[in-house]
């Protein structure tokens, strides 16, 4: 990847952005310096998560709400992830096909990323992906993911607004609450108002919010009927998320939503460090092969031989560390 | 370092209505460990801005309607005119003349595929197209 990627982003060269976006997703070391270039530049956007079962129309409901936000001013970008087949790690992404009703123009981009297996935290694709848009001049970002797996719920509510979207009949709420989701919606949709059910979806929602105690000062999340295949409701929608928006500039409680990001995004970065650290070091010669034939043998156990190698890649930090007990052997230096 | 994966982005011209072609391969390329990106259909404008902000190594068109000549043309146009012919590659597949093929090879598709083309010969081809890009 060539040098100066960074300023052609911040001049709005969309294709220096897009590869930026690649290299990043393929770890690339010379994307990463890039973004460290781009990170100044980043923290302006809205990002908007946007989440609920496959079918329920969250790529429906944010192709209408580009149009809507284009025709408000702002600059939209729109990060799509949809599953990585954990059997053939290849991936269909079709979520752009319910997103053309906008017009082409320069303040649109959307990317389409695959899970590419991530377990937890943020994906990194994810983040980054946002990052670049955010340093192009998106004003708003819609971020739409399955709400399924703890990565994904956790890019929903490290967004400055969650929603998520429910349809009547399918059992949603179930699979959501197991998930964890119901908690952290903002916004509840409850999208194909032209089936049965919608109104009472709807009303169910409506008592399951009044039945939580609610705090003085705190955003009571609200719900809205769309259908999104007629652009119907999401006038209301998008006016609900620029309401959502204004209560966080004013309740102090963006500030809250951007220290949660930060964390997690720095956490992030630390364990991947990390682990590439540690993997270098113990993947020297055959001592991991070694450990697994010990290991296979009943040797010793996983536990013992985790610690023992994270005590000896510590000593130089910290002589005297031991994994066992995650600390300092000495007593006297853990009084300091 | 992750592994580098190839891209494609699957469209059709405006007034194509099979698509079923389109999802099969779109089966085989993902079995292949590719990342499909779906557009279905589109004027060659919204394809290339597409594949601009996907960063696809290859744009795969289906065709079965005819046309794909002049069509073919006009995307390549487009793909000139906004500065993504030397890092992307198109191939296109599906129904057309046996005789088009040397001149879609002419105006740029660097893979042809007619209906008879087996499963194996569209992803060496796709493979072969994104190879020649990097
Ligand atoms: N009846 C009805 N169908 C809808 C509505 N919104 C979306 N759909 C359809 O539901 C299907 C899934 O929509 P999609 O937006 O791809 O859902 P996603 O998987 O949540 O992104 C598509 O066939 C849409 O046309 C709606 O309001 N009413
Ligand atoms: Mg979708």
């Amino acid at each position: 990847m060539e040098t100066g990627i960074a300023q052609k982003v911040l001049a709005g060269d969309v294709l220096a952005a897009s590869r930026l976006m690649r290299g990043l997703e393929d770890e690339d070391a010379n994307a990463i310096e890039q973004l460290k270039t781009l990170y100044p530049h980043t923290g302006k956007a809205y990002i908007v998560g946007v989440t609920g079962s496959p079918g329920a129309g969250k790529s429906s409901i944010i192709g209408c709400l580009i149009g809507i936000f284009r025709r408000r001013g702002l600059k939209v970008g729109v990060v799509a992830i949809d599953p990585t087949s954990p059997f053939t790690h290849g991936a269909i992404l079709g979520d752009r096909i319910r997103m053309q009703q906008y017009n082409i123009d320069n303040d649109v981009f959307i990317r389409s990323l695959a899970t590419r297996g991530w377990s937890g935290g943020l994906s990194k694709a994810t983040i980054s992906t946002i990052h670049v848009m955010d340093a192009m001049g998106k004003d708003i970002i819609l971020v739409e993911t399955v709400g399924a797996g703890q990565a994904e719920v956790d890019i929903v509510r490290v967004a400055d607004t969650a929603i998520v979207v429910l349809t009547p009949g399918m059992g949603d709420e179930i699979q959501m609450m197991k998930a964890g989701i119901m908690e952290i919606a903002d916004i509840f949709v409850v999208n194909k108002a032209d089936i049965a059910g919608a109104e009472e979806l709807k009303e169910e929602l409506k008592v399951m919010i009044s039945m939580k105690p609610h705090l003085p000062g705190q955003w009571q999340p609200s719900v809205a009927l769309t259908e999104a295949v007629c652009d119907r409701g999401t006038e209301e929608l998008a006016t609900e998320i620029l309401k959502h928006k204004e209560f966080l500039g004013t309740s102090g409680d963006m500030t809250e939503k951007r220290r949660a990001r930060a964390k997690l995004e720095l956490i992030d970065a630390i364990e991947s460090s990390l682990m590439n650290y540690i993997y270098r070091n113990i993947d020297k010669g055959d001592y991991l092969e070694g450990l697994i034939e010990d290991l296979t043998r009943r040797a010793t156990d996983p536990y013992s031989a985790a610690q023992r190698i994270i005590t000896q890649l510590s000593q130089q930090l910290e002589p005297g560390y031991d994994a066992v007990t995650n600390s300092s052997g000495k007593p006297a230096d853990r009084n300091k | 370092m992750a592994e580098k994966k190839i891209r494609i982005l699957l469209a059709q011209f405006p007034l194509e209505n099979h698509n079923r072609g389109l999802i099969a391969v779109a089966g085989l390329l993902r079995d292949a460990g590719m990342e499909v990106i779906l557009l279905g259909n589109a004027v060659s404008n919204r394809i290339i801005d597409t594949a601009i902000q996907e960063d696809v190594d290859v744009v795969g068109i289906s065709t079965y309607c005819g046309g794909e000549l002049a069509l073919g043309k006009e995307l390549m146009k487009v793909a000139e005119k906004k500065g993504i012919k030397d890092r992307t590659a198109f191939v296109l597949g599906g129904i057309f003349p046996p005789s088009d093929a040397p001149k879609l090879e002419a105006i740029g598709f660097s893979g042809t595929f007619p209906p008879s083309a087996s499963r194996e010969e569209i992803i060496a081809g796709v493979k072969a197209a994104a190879a020649a890009k990097k």
